[in-house]
């Protein structure tokens, strides 16, 4: 460009760009067995190079029988957890009883797409057991795509853990093996070991591990560390 | 038609200083079964008295959860109550939203009373037709308020409203020492039995006329009904009644009726069918 | 625009202090030197804020006023640390949502329930509680210190977490440029608020001729 007399023709005036979103890290994961759904994340807040905090974990219980795993923008998190906190009471006095893990994820769905446009930048896993009691798996992409599946990770290391999960769980790439279902102990082993490798990789990820396991008796929780570096 | 020429409207004093819509707002809620509410130093408990609009009705909730930490139980007006409760619940939601902190009981009663305030003093409306028992914890411990259609609204020791409820009043008062020291069940004991003397003589408590709530340290507000009910209905079963509260019951029912304003015809005698609308 | 620097925080047995310096600066310019950024709130909670200086004016003014029309209800309850700051990460929240964000980095401080509550809240309405928490340049220089501090004397008492505090201000007068040696605390415990200072650490440029050719 060639500037005219006196002053820079092409300069305009320029506004400081206000970035909405921030990206704060974490890996959740859930798997779902017979009768019964694990829930898992670690326990680490970044942002950029720096970890806020190493004890904040991203499973939140919903109910007694539902837990909901959420990774991505933190301030978002906090905000959907809030609005769904309000709705689920909301559905408590009008219906008088607790909101089922299926009506839960059916209405994740619709808060994620209200928000098409300016969307919760959050990757959301929830865990929790069916109607039936069977153990339940349902995963959301930003703006409320969703699915139920029996295992699913999520989260900055999501896409390093799930083919591990493909191959551990979903027996895929495995030839001649008996496909046996799941125990309770073996999904909790699963995911410290996948844990901790993915903690070795991300630098999003890492200090402690925190599961809850849902059953019939309700939701218990498990603290594991992680490397911390 | 009208009782005097200073009740048509809300807007209207009487040369006695008295605004009539309001009082008769104020009759509305003794048209409503009874309910009972008592605190110790740790709980409050809620107890009502539950009617059925007619024999292929089933009974009408008295009792309504508001959040976590708080309840009311309600006579006169459903209609009216159901608007007040989604009020109270709404507030509730939004403390949880905007503080994280459970609503302080006694603001959320203050809230009822401004809200049920303003349509004491606008031309063309109507005061709510509703009294309130509120049941709830806070960092200040148990609390039992009673509000009116009149706007106003007491902090209680222990409060009964609705119809006959003279006697279960009378109960309470003759037992008001003794709340403060007693257990979950003892209190749950003084409900029932002030709430048993509101009944006719030949009037009993069951399963299905008689809810109650619970909500106290540590204990979420907890609403039991139907088969629910009927432990606690065995902590007072066989126990002889207050005696002639039966007998006061019904002379208090007559009594009620006397109220301020004169008797309306429309009303009828001491022992009026209930409306419908009226619980 | 007038900006603070960082803003320290950590938990002691018993309360938690919360510590800025008082440089109030205009772009590189060290423009006004007597900026007080912690506030107390109420007599369990206070704040110290990061960032643009008129929004954290406005903010002061407008959790004064609230405050003020809260103590007039007169019903003997009061804002918390906890719901402090959850109302301050809903506001900071809604700004950024509505593209209009207070450009600013919070820490709230205070007892909550007789036990030690701190937490950290930025413009985009991010929030956690910590035992230890650092803004802007303080979470790489500061916050290193403040948690090794911590994890090497969990129990730690109001002095040690002061000499705690003076040695991470310390280390960001020598490196942030926009920083400036007279700091204020904000000291919470079951005895109420205090806010102390201006305070100065004790500095010491004794190696500083030997920094050569490292412009």
């Amino acid at each position: 460009m060639i500037p005219t007399f006196g002053q820079n023709a092409t300069a305009t005036p320029k506004q400081a760009h206000f970035n909405p979103y921030s990206f704060n890290g974490g890996s959740i994961m859930a798997i779902a067995g017979d009768d019964f759904a694990v829930v898992a994340s670690d326990t680490r807040l970044s942002e950029g190079f720096s970890i806020h905090s190493r004890n904040a974990p991203k499973t939140y219980k919903l109910t007694d029988k539902t837990v909901l795993a959420s990774a991505g923008f933190h301030g978002d998190v906090l905000t959907e957890i809030k609005v769904l906190e309000a709705r689920l009471k909301m559905y408590e006095h009008e219906h008088g009883k607790k909101m089922s893990s299926q009506a839960i994820a059916a209405m994740l769905a619709t808060i994620l797409y209200h928000k098409r446009f300016f969307p919760y930048y959050v990757y959301n896993i929830i865990g929790g057991l069916d109607e039936e009691g069977k153990g339940c798996v349902y995963s959301y992409d930003p703006v409320g795509s969703y699915e139920r599946e029996v295992y699913r990770a999520g989260g900055s290391a999501g896409p390093l853990l799930q083919p591990l999960l493909d191959n551990q769980i979903g027996f895929k790439n495995q030839q001649g093996v008996e496909k046996v279902s799941l125990s309770k102990d073996k999904a909790i082993k699963l995911i410290k070991d996948i844990f901790i490798s993915a903690a070795e990789r991300d630098i999003y990820t890492g200090d402690s591990l925190h599961l809850k396991v849902v059953t019939k008796e309700g939701v218990s929780e498990e603290t594991f560390p992680l490397r911390r570096d | 038609m009208f009782r005097n020429q200073y009740d048509n409207d809300v807007t209207v004093w009487s040369p006695q200083g008295r605004i009539h819509q309001i009082e008769y707002a104020m009759e509305a809620v003794k048209q409503g079964s009874a309910t009972v509410g008592l605190k110790s130093r740790t709980h409050a408990v809620l107890v009502a008295l539950k009617r059925a609009a007619s024999e292929l009705s089933a009974h009408q909730k008295k009792i309504l959860p508001i959040d976590n930490h708080v309840g009311v139980s309600i006579a006169g007006l459903t209609a009216d109550a159901r608007l007040l409760s989604k009020y109270l619940r709404t507030e509730c939601l939004n403390s949880k939203y905007a503080y994280d902190s459970p609503m302080p009981i006694s603001r959320l009663v203050s809230m009822i009373g401004n809200k049920s305030q303003i349509p004491t003093q606008r031309y063309g409306r109507r005061p709510y037709g509703v009294g309130l028992l509120v049941a709830g914890y806070d960092d200040q411990g148990p609390h039992i308020y009673q509000t009116c259609p009149s706007a106003n609204y007491f902090d209680c020791k222990a409060m009964a409203i609705g119809a006959r409820s003279q006697s279960a009043r009378t109960y309470l008062e003759k037992h008001l020492d003794t709340f403060l020291d007693c257990s979950v069940e003892e209190l749950v004991k003084h409900g029932l039995r002030a709430l048993r003397d509101t009944l006719p003589t030949d009037g009993e408590l069951t399963i299905k006329n008689c809810s109650l709530a619970i909500v106290g340290k540590d204990h979420e507000f907890t609403n039991y009904e139907d088969e629910d009910v009927q432990k606690f209905l065995d902590l007072i079963e066989g126990e002889e009644r207050s005696s002639h509260a039966a007998a006061a019951a019904d002379d208090d029912a007559a009594m009620e009726d006397d109220a301020p304003a004169p008797a309306d015809p429309a009303v009828g005698g001491p022992e009026a069918e209930p409306r419908p609308m009226d619980q | 625009m007038v900006t603070g620097t960082s803003v320290l925080g950590v938990k002691f047995d018993g309360g938690i202090i919360i510590a800025a310096d008082t440089l109030g600066s205009y772009g590189s310019l060290a423009r006004f030197r007597d900026c007080p950024r912690v506030m107390k709130v109420n007599e369990c909670s206070v704040l110290g804020a990061g960032g643009d200086y008129a929004d954290y004016q406005h903010l002061k003014a407008m959790i004064e006023q609230k405050v003020l029309d809260e103590d007039n209800l007169n019903d003997g309850f009061n804002y918390t640390p906890k719901s402090l700051f959850n109302w301050l990460t809903r506001i900071m929240y809604h700004k950024r949502s509505n593209f209009n964000p207070l450009w600013n980095t919070l820490v709230i401080g205070g007892l909550q329930d007789g036990e030690p509550y701190l937490g950290y809240i930025d413009k985009l309405g991010v929030a956690y509680t910590n035992d230890t928490v650092a803004t802007g340049f303080g979470s790489y220089l500061a916050a290193p210190m403040l948690r090794d501090g911590l994890e090497k004397n969990p129990k730690m008492t109001e002095a040690d977490a002061k000499q705690l505090i003076d040695r991470a201000l310390r280390v960001l007068f020598y490196r942030d440029a926009r920083s400036w040696n007279r700091y204020q605390l904000a000291i919470v415990t079951k005895d109420g608020v205090r806010i102390e200072g201006p305070l100065s650490s004790k500095t010491d440029w004794s190696v500083a001729h030997v920094a050569k050719g490292i412009q």
